[in-house]
């Protein structure tokens, strides 16, 4: 093993995922420590956008694994390109972004290669041992733990977006390629169709900001007012589980446990209670806003915002601000 | 085709989640246990493919942990499991979740099952790393995170929906395979009364470690990360409430959301 810290950067069409060129900070970090390199590698078909993306944030060196085969994502040949990776960096710490395919993939290289791992990571360290040290949360963000890892083995560990900001103004980092070696069976999935949902609209996932819409928003029409804010905000427009079930929006719009967990810059809760459950998919974010009559909505326990009053009066002069202030 | 469902019993989501003292856990006492809500997808999923389907022999229940978790186990069988495996040793409650994949593994391995449902994510731990994993450990190809899933005639593949960043992604898979279930896929029947008390009645099969083919080589061979430190989640600042007519506070929260927070 050596004392390199080997980022796996995500891909889809030659775009990167943010939260992969995030990793590159903690990278940074873990390998100055160690005493080692930061090493990136990208896996995919066609990937000169990505791999010039991934340069600019300074990392030693790349590693790309090109194939026509590895143009979309498939749990089994990713799995194989990284694991091959992995046995020619030997790194002590791989990173990746916590996202479906982070979180689809890493338990899988992680079998295949006898390490550790950890998702969902917010802090990580090395302890003086060369041990990886990480928190992460856990029960529904009711609490948080540190993971030690064995030191004679890989750590790999998922981080979660807007954790790290991205670095910036780097070059020349070695280049190197190395074939995707099929193995039998890598072809047992197969992807048939990737379908874009929720039209033009970004999707929670992906947004810095995002504005959210709870019960009170009454029925689906409602909605259109926090669209009108997502729009001026460049936001996604997410849902309590409450709205998504009344038919408000689509269940792909759901934050909270059963819904997709996010961590934006900015999130405004419009008309949520903040129950448990909801709390469990937000509670993550930067800067937390919420709009409620009710003054004691557990929203405003962990808003660092709030406005006690109806949505329907405030959401419309939000947007007109938020219009006026980009003049 | 022989069905698993691997289920896990966790604290229902409304708990109050308490540290200990000490730290290395949260108090476990008084905390009502549940089915995970993932997993409710998972056995309604494998019950109604039996339902459907001549060719589905048998759904077998797989839960790991302690006594405690014949509850849920029984709700699981009164759903429609026609048997269960209940793994309880205190050897299990050490190990980590990779560790726990490949202990279920070797357990599965020769069982002849086809097609193995799991929730996509433990709410306890959060991590969702025991189904891609334990496909790994038996070489099988998975699905994570299904919203939609469709046997082929022939009973040989399936298709699958999962949804990824903005999109909704639809992917072919051969059998024997492992499927990850999502909010979206179904909704868990409630277990009736009488089915309550026909559960009693199915068997479970106990199996300690002892009965793990190469127990002790599998988990030393991967995994090994340990919990330690638990704590309540970070403090976040106290906040503010803006007050004043609709007109002033919407106005000074794009102020403060521009000018303090740097948030736009
Ligand atoms: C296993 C499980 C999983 C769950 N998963 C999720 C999940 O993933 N996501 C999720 O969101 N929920 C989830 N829930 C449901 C959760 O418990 C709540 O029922 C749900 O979050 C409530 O949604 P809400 O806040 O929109 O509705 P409510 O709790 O009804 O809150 C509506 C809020 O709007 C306020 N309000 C009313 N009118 C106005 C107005 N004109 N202006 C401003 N405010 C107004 C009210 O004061 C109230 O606070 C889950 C529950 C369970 C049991």
């Amino acid at each position: 093993m050596t004392n390199d810290i080997l980022i796996f950067v995500e891909q889809r069409d030659d775009r990167v995922h943010p939260g992969a060129l995030q990793c590159v900070t903690p990278g940074k970090s873990l390998a100055e420590k160690a005493g080692g390199k930061v090493v990136a590698c990208i896996v995919g078909d066609n990937i000169d956008g990505a791999t010039s993306a991934v340069e600019q944030t300074g990392v030693d060196r790349i590693i790309t694994v090109s194939d026509p085969a590895l143009k979309m994502y498939s749990a089994l040949r990713y799995r194989t390109a990284l694991a091959a990776v992995m046995e020619k960096v030997e790194p002590r710490v791989v990173l990746m972004a916590a996202t479906f395919m982070g979180r689809d993939l890493s338990p899988r290289v992680a079998m295949r290669t006898k390490a550790a791992l950890a998702t969902d990571v917010i802090e990580l360290d090395l302890t003086g041992d060369g041990e990886l040290d990480i928190v992460r949360p856990l029960y529904n963000g009711k609490a948080t733990c540190h993971v030690k890892f064995p030191k004679d083995r890989p750590a790999i560990a998922t981080i979660r977006a807007n954790t790290f900001p991205t670095p910036t103004g780097g070059s020349g980092a070695a280049r190197e390629d190395l074939p995707y070696t099929t193995l039998d069976g890598d072809d047992r999935i197969n992807v048939l169709e990737i379908a874009k949902t929720g039209g033009d609209v970004k999707d929670v996932t992906e947004a810095d900001i995002i504005v959210s819409g709870g019960r009170a928003m009454k029925n689906e029409d409602n909605f259109k007012l926090i669209f009108e804010l997502a729009k001026e905000l460049d936001a996604a427009v997410g849902a309590s589980r409450a709205a998504c079930d009344a038919g408000y929006q689509p269940h792909s719009r759901q934050v909270g446990l059963t819904g997709k967990t996010v961590t934006p810059k900015l999130y405004i809760a419009c008309g949520i209670s903040g129950a448990i459950q909801h709390m469990a998919g937000m509670r993550g974010s930067k800067i937390i806003v919420a709009i409620n009559t009710d003054t004691e909505a557990p929203i405003f326990n962990i808003a660092d915002y709030g406005i006690v009053d109806d949505l329907f009066k405030v959401v419309p002069i939000l947007t007109e601000e938020v219009l006026r202030l980009k003049g | 085709m022989k069905i698993l469902v691997v289920i896990k019993q966790v604290p229902d989501s409304t708990t109050n989640i308490k540290i200990r003292p000490d730290g290395e856990d949260i108090e476990r006492s008084g905390i009502k246990m549940v089915v995970d809500p993932f997993d409710e997808f998972a056995i309604e999923q494998a019950v109604q493919l039996k339902e459907k389907r001549s060719d589905v022999e048998s759904v077998t229940a797989l839960i790991m942990g302690p006594a405690r978790c014949s509850e849920a186990l029984r709700t699981i069988l009164a759903v429609g499991a026609d048997d269960a495996i209940h793994l309880q040793d205190e050897a299990f409650e050490k190990l980590d979740e990779l560790q726990v994949a490949a202990t279920l593994g070797a357990v599965i391995k020769d069982g002849g099952y086809e097609l193995v449902f799991r929730g996509k994510q433990e709410i306890d731990l959060d991590s969702g790393q025991l189904g891609p994993a334990l496909a790994e450990a038996l070489d099988w190809p998975h699905v994570g995170a299904a919203t939609k899933f469709e046997p082929a005639e022939d009973g040989k593949s399936f298709t699958a929906n999962r949804r990824i960043e903005g999109a909704d992604e639809r992917v072919e898979v051969r059998l024997p395979a492992l499927v990850t279930c999502e909010k979206g896929l179904c909704e868990m029947r409630y277990p009736s009364l009488p089915n309550l008390m026909k559960a009693k009645r199915k068997p479970v099969k106990a199996m300690t470690a002892a009965d793990v083919p190469g127990f002790a080589e599998i988990t030393a061979g991967v995994g090994g990360s340990e919990m330690h430190q638990f704590a309540p989640p970070p403090q976040r600042p106290p906040g503010r409430i803006l007050k004043g007519e609709a007109e002033e506070t919407a106005k000074e929260l794009v102020k403060l959301l521009r000018e303090e927070a740097k948030a736009i």
